[in-house]
């Protein structure tokens, strides 16, 4: 079973933001990048369908040169072997859809978990568009996925509104990974010698034949209101009445 | 308690490798998911969590700087990195994986014989064995030289006779490296030897009653007419310097470690100076309060040039003993001042377990005399500049 998974570089969600002075994009000197957690969780759940069926997790991530760290993180966690898109412009989701696609006609997996959005744009919508691009079944926000015995569909569990949904999926298909999906994994040190010795494949968007046209773009980007200070209220009264008036929550 | 999140003034990630970084986040993580929501009941029941052993293991933390035998051989940059991380959680933690990395498993990868090696090192690796180190005696800690147990040889046998006192995992330890004249009152003579857990005459007691490294085992053992197979003496050892170059990886790993304690301590005293309001504005906006947060992190930031350096030179094997005496004394002193300071700005707060300054701090106290007093460390050095030595 081959699976292909994507790891994109995002600001490390404890971190401090600062936004750049032009509005456009944050500040990222002194800025901590981590894997995309959800992306992460996504590494992990391949990592455990292989476990369990054999095969072969790659993982692909778009981006200039330091994008690299991401992949080096997921092959430390176990992944076999990484895919690098280098590209430094501004792309949307349907960009790296297109490019996610792209790669999947090369490597022609059976399933590519991604997470369901990443934590710096919260787009949430390569899953949807790469499922679409490629006529794939999907099942998006899985929080629990089982292959089943003939390894010709999988079984997924999806969180909605009040409860669970379990959809079956042919394969290939796209997943995407929920937050409780899984607790990913420590990379430990054997592993994290042995990603260095991983082969990762530089590639181009040229080289896949993707022009890059970004239909989204960011106008501006600014910082959440700063919180006010509470108040004290002197009886219940009072609380039951600023409830009502101010808040108009009852 | 807050997510840590780690003091870097001065951008030292830029001087740390990809494989660096990655150890470093995979043992802090290790530490936030499955030791801190442990140390604060461990701390109060004084009972070191068995249970993070086996994690650790996976992990590949134990023996990581060894090459082969199962063990991860990391850079020794990834290997004080980790020990930084561990000692974030407890100078306990840390104490565990220096004992059974740093002097167990050392002791066994430079003095023992390939079988020996074979043998213990993979399973010391794994944690599937613990380890001890004996060296200090209750009546000979600073000057190890005096020691009085003995191994003398009685045919395809040593026996053993004596005790050893303050041993970090004494009790708990599978194997105890335990360092013994085998003749009488002559240095020279020293030896390693691997005494198994259940050897007869082989005995341990746990100290009780510490107000420092509670969520650590710390023991006596003794050893009365204890007969160890002739196989068992660490064939490479001899004289005081075995266990005094095994003490030098431990100190290493201390002056990394020391730093992890100190950075907890700094990142509470700062969320908090800024939260805790008295008079009209909080307390991190008073000039004496913002000279101690500021002093905190310049201490750490020379620490941390410091055990970089340190780390560089372990590389190209130009460091000497007395650059190690040099961090592990300052940067144990300093994360010991820093905690003390840390526990200043908390004020009453700061006396209760619901922060962490104080049991970082009575930690410290260990730190600061254990592997060589501050005292010991400075007249080490005092005798390199010198040439005159002062402490005999
Ligand atoms: C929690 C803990 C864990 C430990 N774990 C281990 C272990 O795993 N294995 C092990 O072998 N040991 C272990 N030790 C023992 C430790 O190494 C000794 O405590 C240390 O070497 C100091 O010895 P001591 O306590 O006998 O103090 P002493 O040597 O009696 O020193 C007392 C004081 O006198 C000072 N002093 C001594 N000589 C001189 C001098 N010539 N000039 C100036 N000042 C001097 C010292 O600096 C110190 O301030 C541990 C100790 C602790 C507290
Ligand atoms: C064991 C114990 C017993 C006690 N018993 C009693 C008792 O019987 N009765 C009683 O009334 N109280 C008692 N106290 C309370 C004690 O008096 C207070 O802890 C003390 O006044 C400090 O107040 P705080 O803890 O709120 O610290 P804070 O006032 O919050 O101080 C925190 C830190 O900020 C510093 N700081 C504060 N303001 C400034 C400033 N303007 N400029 C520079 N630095 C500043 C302080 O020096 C300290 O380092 C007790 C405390 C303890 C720990």
């Amino acid at each position: 079973m081959k699976i292909l998974v994507t790891v994109k570089r995002v600001s490390d969600p404890e971190a401090k933001l600062k936004i750049k002075p032009d509005g456009l994009w944050i500040q990222t000197e002194g800025v901590k990048f981590v894997v995309n957690p959800f992306d992460e969780i996504a590494v992990e759940e391949a990592l455990r369908i292989k476990e369990k069926q054999t095969g072969e997790v790659v993982v692909v991530s778009v981006g200039d040169k330091v994008v690299t760290e991401q992949i080096r993180a997921a092959l430390a966690m176990g992944a076999d072997r990484g895919i690098f898109v280098n590209y430094a412009g501004s792309y949307d989701s349907y960009d790296i859809a297109n490019i996610l696609a792209k790669i999947v006609e090369q490597e022609k997996p059976d399933i590519i978990i991604l997470g369901k959005q990443a934590v710096d744009d919260d787009m949430g919508q390569a899953g949807f568009m790469l499922a679409e691009l490629l006529g794939y079944p999907q099942a998006a926000f899985a929080s629990k996925v089982e292959i089943t015995d003939d390894k010709k569909k999988a079984k997924v569990t999806r969180e909605i509104d009040g409860g669970l949904e379990v959809k079956e999926v042919e394969l290939p298909c796209i997943i995407t990974a929920d937050l409780r999906l899984n607790t990913p994994r420590y990379a430990s040190l054997p592993n994290i010698m042995k990603a260095k010795q991983k082969p990762v494949k530089e590639l181009t968007v040229e080289s896949l034949g993707v022009a890059v046209k970004p239909r989204v773009t960011v106008k501006k980007l600014s910082e959440p209101p700063k919180r006010k200070g509470g108040v004290k209220v002197e009886s219940v009264q009072d609380l039951v009445s600023k409830l009502k008036t101010e808040a108009k929550v009852i | 308690m807050k997510q840590f999140k780690g003091t870097d003034f001065y951008i030292l990630d830029d001087l740390l490798t990809e494989e660096e970084r990655l150890t470093r986040q995979s043992v802090r993580d290790f530490v936030d998911r499955e030791f801190m929501p442990k140390i604060q009941q461990s701390f109060r029941d004084a009972r070191f969590p068995m249970e993070v052993v086996p994690s650790l293991g996976r992990l590949g933390v134990f023996g990581a700087q060894i090459n082969g035998y199962g063990c991860s051989k990391v850079s020794n940059i990834a290997y004080g990195i980790m020990m930084q991380e561990l000692e974030r959680g407890d100078s306990g933690l840390r104490s565990f994986a220096s004992v059974q990395s740093s002097l167990a498993m050392t002791a066994i990868h430079e003095y023992g014989s390939e079988e020996q090696k074979n043998h213990w090192l993979p399973e010391l690796a794994s944690a599937k064995k613990i380890g001890c180190f004996g060296l200090t005696e209750s009546d000979f800690g600073s000057n190890p030289a005096g020691m009085r147990t003995t191994a003398t040889q009685d045919g395809k046998y040593y026996v053993m006779n004596g005790s050893k006192m303050w041993i970090t995992n004494g009790s708990v330890a599978d194997v105890a490296v335990v360092w013994a004249k085998t003749k009488k009152d002559d240095p020279k003579s020293i030896k390693g030897f691997l005494v198994e857990k259940g050897t007869r005459g082989f005995s341990s007691k746990d100290i009780h009653n510490k107000l420092s490294m509670r969520a650590s085992v710390t023991s006596e053992l003794s050893f009365d007419e204890c007969k160890i197979p002739e196989d068992s003496i660490l064939p490479h050892s001899g004289g005081l310097k075995s266990p005094l170059t095994c003490l030098m990886h431990a100190r290493y790993s201390i002056a990394w470690g020391a730093i992890g304690a100190a950075m907890a301590c700094y990142e509470e005293a700062l969320d908090y100076a800024k939260e805790r309001v008295q008079f009209s504005r909080p307390i991190a906006g008073y000039q004496l309060v913002q000279e101690r947060l500021v002093w905190m992190l310049s201490e750490i930031t020379k620490a941390q040039l410091l055990a970089w350096r340190m780390g560089k030179m372990q590389d190209n094997e130009s460091l000497k003993h007395y650059h190690v005496s040099l961090a592990k004394m300052n940067n144990v002193k300093i994360a010991l001042e820093i905690a003390r300071a840390c526990r200043d700005i908390l004020g009453a707060n700061g006396i209760t377990d619901e922060y962490q300054c104080m049991r970082h701090m009575n930690n410290l106290e260990s730190v600061y005399t254990y592997e060589g007093t501050n005292n010991i460390h400075t007249l080490v050095l005092g005798e390199h500049i010198t040439g005159i030595k002062a402490f005999e």
